[in-house]
Order: structure tokens, then C-alpha cells, then sequence
């Protein structure tokens, strides 16, 4: 692979991962949403695995294919499961409308470069310069989280952080230890059990995952 | 500007006339091809024009002067972008002087008449119209400008000539993320401002979602002729922006003559495929509600957003 074609590629799959991060903000319905999140985690993968080819690691390889089984295919599997066990499949209620947002996100993808900006200095390889995709990511993430009241979607939310935090540790690092990767899959993946139990008792107990309802005492 | 320029010039002035209503004949025979129905000949839009032309012209005494220059504008300034914009030839005079901003701004000037045009005839139906198409291209023209301004970034000129040699020089910039992203935001954009699906439906009178139908309503003969090739313009400038800006093998880099041809060939390709493209998958989607659009709108000036952080931050 020459250094163009890396280049490039690395920036497509980084770039993909932002994109979804808005798409994840721009659709209703929450099947799309887990869709969307399932390609990110995908495109998560790909970052890795481009990695991993042009600098010759075959850890990083094995690391990227395990990456793209986890949050492509296991995780998303697991939200849609718990979307289609309850009755709320056509979200979305936000706190902001969709084009606030997008606006929002954009603000925040501008805040992500400009607060790496030192970080970037420090090197001028392509992987450092896509550094600030990941922490847009994590920002967005985080966005979702504050904004969206359904308790799936914040679950959601929880899995585009982590997707951002393992972008910048795809690009800052060009990758962990085998087994430093596996204690954090094995982490997320134990997160998103507990968190989807807790959203299920949520609804047998109160009949929604509606987070805003359970703010207040009743008798 | 040389004399050579000019007749380039006048040439793309005078084939995207010619061609405009055939590729929008063109169009309206895929689709219904694909519905199942037998369809129009392509020269069907021609027919209109011809029919509309020989027609007297009536004007409500109720209108204004604005009324009466609106079609004028409107296809007098359609027609000077189909000069500008580089679809033979990156040599073309017209684009020495006109850049990426004049070509928004013409077209903007377009939009703009036609929306007062709409108003001034005082029907509720103008004025709703008029209302949407402004809210519209509120959004839409602002993701033009970026999203061609991400790929003059990389350039370092605003001259759309100067964009397609550039890529043409370096091939591997056609495939860089900030290109796609441009490519998707323009996409999006074009649909919203030709006026087809899922934004607006071309086919459809008197429909209470309409947007581009509302605001002409009050023409009739020759006028509604001259806003309908206009109308037949636009998409074919956006179009062609699309195809050239993005894919620009083909054009002519020099005003020789057996160049011009073949690059008059090669945009024609490009614009029936692009053209089929669109046709084809306006048969699958259905149009969005009006109060969706915007949201649409803004997800591709995000886009176009993102295409302009990229080329600076990512190149």
C-alpha cells in the first residue's frame, strides 16, 4: 500500500466514523439508529485494519477484525434486541430539534480541532492529524447522551463515546497490546449487558424508558 | 478574454438550451418506463415550449412590473451560468471572470424573482409557495457555497475552471473524504433546488405541498415558457456541476475544436447517467413532509460543513 492510497483510506474510514456519529443524530427511528452505530463500529474497524496493513502488525490485524465483530455485529445486535423488546421503535423525543442538533455537533466537531490542535503539532503522520475525528466523536457521544431521553438511545450514546475513545487510541497509539484491547472489549461488552438489563427492569417496572419520568417522587 | 473564449462560451450557452429539455424529456421517460407506463417522447418538453410560445400572453391587471421581468431574469441569468460553469471547456471566457460565488449568486438572483413574481400576483397559492422556496434556499445556497468552497480550499482558487483542472491534474483528490462529502452535501443540495423528489414533486398541480408549481401558477404562454426552460437550465447546470466538479475526465483543457466535441460528448454521457440515476430512484422514495425538509437541508450543509474542516485540518 503506498502512502496516498493510506492516506486516503485512513481518512475515508475516519471520516466515515464522524459522518455516522451525525447520521446517528439526524435519524428518528432507533432500529436506523442501531444500524447506524453497527456501521460506525465497522468503520471503527476498518481504521485498525488500514492501520494494521500499512505498518506491517499483524496484532493490530487480528485486534481490528475482533474490533469489527464486537462493536459491528455483537453490540448493535444487542441494542436492536433490546429496541425490539420494547414497543417504542419509532422514537425520537430530544430535548433540541434535529437541525439544532447538527448545528451543535458541527460546534462541536470545531471545538474537537481546536482543542487538539497542540496534540496534532506534535506530529505531522496522517494518523495524528485525524486525531480530532475521534474526539468529535466522543463529543457527539456525549451530546446524544444529554439530549435524548430514551434509555436506549443514551445506551447508544455510551457506545459512540467509546467508539470515539478507541478511534483516538487507533490513531494516537496505532494500537494497543492484544490483551490491554481484549480487557477493554471485555469491559464494553459486560457495560452494555448491565446497562440493557438495567433498561429492561426500567421497563417492566414503569412501562417506558422514558428517563425524564423517573426524575420525580411519586407515591 | 480571448476571442476563442467567447465562442466557447456561447457555445455551452446555446447546447445547454438545446439539450436542457430533451435530458428533462429524458428523465420523465425513465420514470415512467419504470412505472410501468408507456410515456412521453423525449422531445415532449420541446413540444411544451413550442406550444407555450406560439400562446397569447395574459398578464392579471393586478401584477406589477416585477411580474412582468421575473421570466426574463430568471432565464437570462440561468442561461449566463450555463456559460460560466465549465462543461466543455476549462478555458471558457465567461469563467475568467465569473467564480464559484458569481454562479451562486446568479442563481440566487433567479430564485429571488421568481419567489417576488409569486408574491405579486397576491394569490395564496404564490405567496405560499414564494414562502417555502425562500425557506428552502435559506439553507440551500449557503451549502452550495461551502461545499464548493471545500474543494477550492485545496485549490487555492475560487474559480471553478481552476477547481476541475486541478482535479484533473491530480486524480487522487476525487476520492479524498473532503471531496465525498462535498460530493453528498451538492447531491442533496441540487435535488432541493431542482424542485424534484423528496423535496418537491415536478409533476404535480395544485397540490397543497407544492413549492416550485405554487410560485408560477399566474403565467401563462410565452412567459411560462421562458420559467420552464429556465427551470429545465437549473437542473441541468446543477447537474453538470455535480458531474464536473467531481468526475471531470472528459473536458477540454484547450478550445480545439475535435476537443470541444469530444468533451461535449463525454458531459452528455455524464449527464444522462446522472440524469437516469436521479429518475430511477425518484420512483422508490416517496416525498418528505415540508416540515422534514429542512432537517434534510441542514444534515447537507453539515455535510458540506465537514468537507470544509476536512480539507483544512485532514490535507
Amino acid at each position: 500500500m503506498n502512502d496516498t492510497a493510506f492516506v486516503q483510506l485512513l481518512d475515508i474510514a475516519a471520516g466515515l466514523v464522524l459522518v455516522t456519529s451525525f447520521a446517528a443524530l439526524w435519524l428518528r427511528r432507533l432500529v436506523a439508529v442501531a444500524r447506524v452505530i453497527a456501521v460506525q463500529g465497522v468503520a471503527l474497524a476498518a481504521v485498525a485494519f488500514v492501520i494494521g496493513l500499512y505498518e506491517h502488525e499483524n496484532e493490530l490485524v487480528a485486534v481490528s477484525l475482533m474490533v469489527g465483530a464486537l462493536r459491528g455485529v455483537v453490540l448493535p445486535g444487542l441494542i436492536l434486541r433490546a429496541v425490539r423488546a420494547g414497543d417504542e421503535r419509532r422514537e425520537v423525543e430530544s430535548l433540541i430539534n434535529v437541525p439544532a442538533a447538527l448545528l451543535a455537533a458541527s460546534g462541536l466537531t470545531l471545538i474537537a480541532y481546536a482543542a487538539t490542535r497542540d496534540v496534532v503539532a506534535l506530529s505531522s503522520t496522517p494518523q495524528v492529524r485525524a486525531l480530532p475525528l475521534g474526539v468529535a466523536v466522543m463529543l457527539i457521544g456525549m451530546l446524544l447522551i444529554v439530549t435524548r431521553r430514551k434509555a436506549v438511545l443514551q445506551i447508544m450514546g455510551v457506545l459512540m463515546l467509546d467508539n470515539g475513545i478507541a478511534l483516538v487510541m487507533f490513531l494516537g497509539t496505532s494500537g494497543v497490546p492484544l490483551a490491554v484491547e481484549l480487557g477493554i472489549a471485555s469491559d464494553v461488552l459486560l457495560a452494555m449487558f448491565i446497562l440493557q438489563v438495567l433498561t429492561s427492569r426500567i421497563r417492566n417496572k414503569f412501562g417506558g424508558t422514558d428517563l425524564d419520568q423517573l426524575r420525580e417522587l411519586r407515591d | 478574454m480571448s476571442a476563442t473564449g467567447i465562442a466557447v462560451a456561447m457555445l455551452q450557452v446555446v447546447l445547454t438550451i438545446a439539450a436542457a429539455p430533451l435530458l428533462v424529456g429524458m428523465m420523465r421517460l425513465v420514470r415512467a418506463r419504470l412505472e410501468g407506463r408507456v410515456g412521453a417522447p423525449i422531445r415532449q418538453p420541446w413540444r411544451d415550449l413550442r406550444k407555450l410560445l406560439r400562446k397569447e400572453r395574459m398578464v392579471s391587471a393586478n401584477t406589477g412590473w416585477v411580474f412582468s421581468i421575473a421570466p426574463l431574469v430568471l432565464l437570462a441569468s440561468a442561461a449566463l451560468v450555463a456559460g460560466i460553469v465549465p462543461f466543455l471547456s476549462t478555458r471558457s471566457a465567461l469563467d475568467q471572470v465569473g467564480d464559484l460565488f458569481a454562479v451562486v449568486y446568479l442563481l440566487l438572483l433567479g430564485t429571488v424573482f421568481l419567489s417576488l413574481a409569486g408574491l405579486d400576483a397576491g394569490t395564496a397559492f404564490g405567496g405560499m409557495g414564494a414562502s417555502r422556496e425562500m425557506t428552502i434556499a435559506a439553507i440551500a445556497e449557503p451549502t452550495v457555497l461551502v461545499a464548493i468552497f471545500a474543494l477550492s480550499v485545496s485549490t487555492g482558487s475560487s474559480n471553478l475552471g481552476a477547481i476541475v483542472a486541478a482535479t484533473l491534474a491530480h486524480p487522487s483528490t476525487a476520492a479524498s473524504p473532503e471531496s465525498l462529502l462535498a460530493f453528498a452535501a451538492l447531491a442533496v443540495v441540487t435535488i432541493a433546488e431542482t424542485g424534484r423528489i423528496p423535496v418537491d414533486n415536478p409533476a404535480t398541480h395544485l397540490e397543497l405541498t407544492m413549492i416550485h408549481e405554487a410560485m408560477i401558477l399566474e403565467y401563462s404562454g410565452p412567459d411560462l415558457a421562458m420559467v420552464e426552460l429556465a427551470a429545465h437550465l437549473r437542473l441541468v447546470v446543477f447537474l453538470g456541476l455535480l458531474a464536473n466538479l467531481f468526475v471531470p475526465w472528459g473536458i477540454a483543457t484547450t478550445v480545439q475544436p475535435l476537443h470541444l466535441a469530444a468533451a461535449a460528448a463525454a458531459v452528455a454521457i455524464k449527464l444522462v447517467a446522472l440524469a437516469a440515476t436521479i429518475a430511477a430512484i425518484e420512483v422508490f422514495i416517496a416525498k418528505v413532509r415540508l416540515f422534514r425538509v429542512p432537517e434534510l437541508l441542514a444534515a447537507s450543509f453539515v455535510l458540506a460543513f465537514l468537507a470544509v474542516t476536512a480539507s483544512f485540518f485532514l490535507a
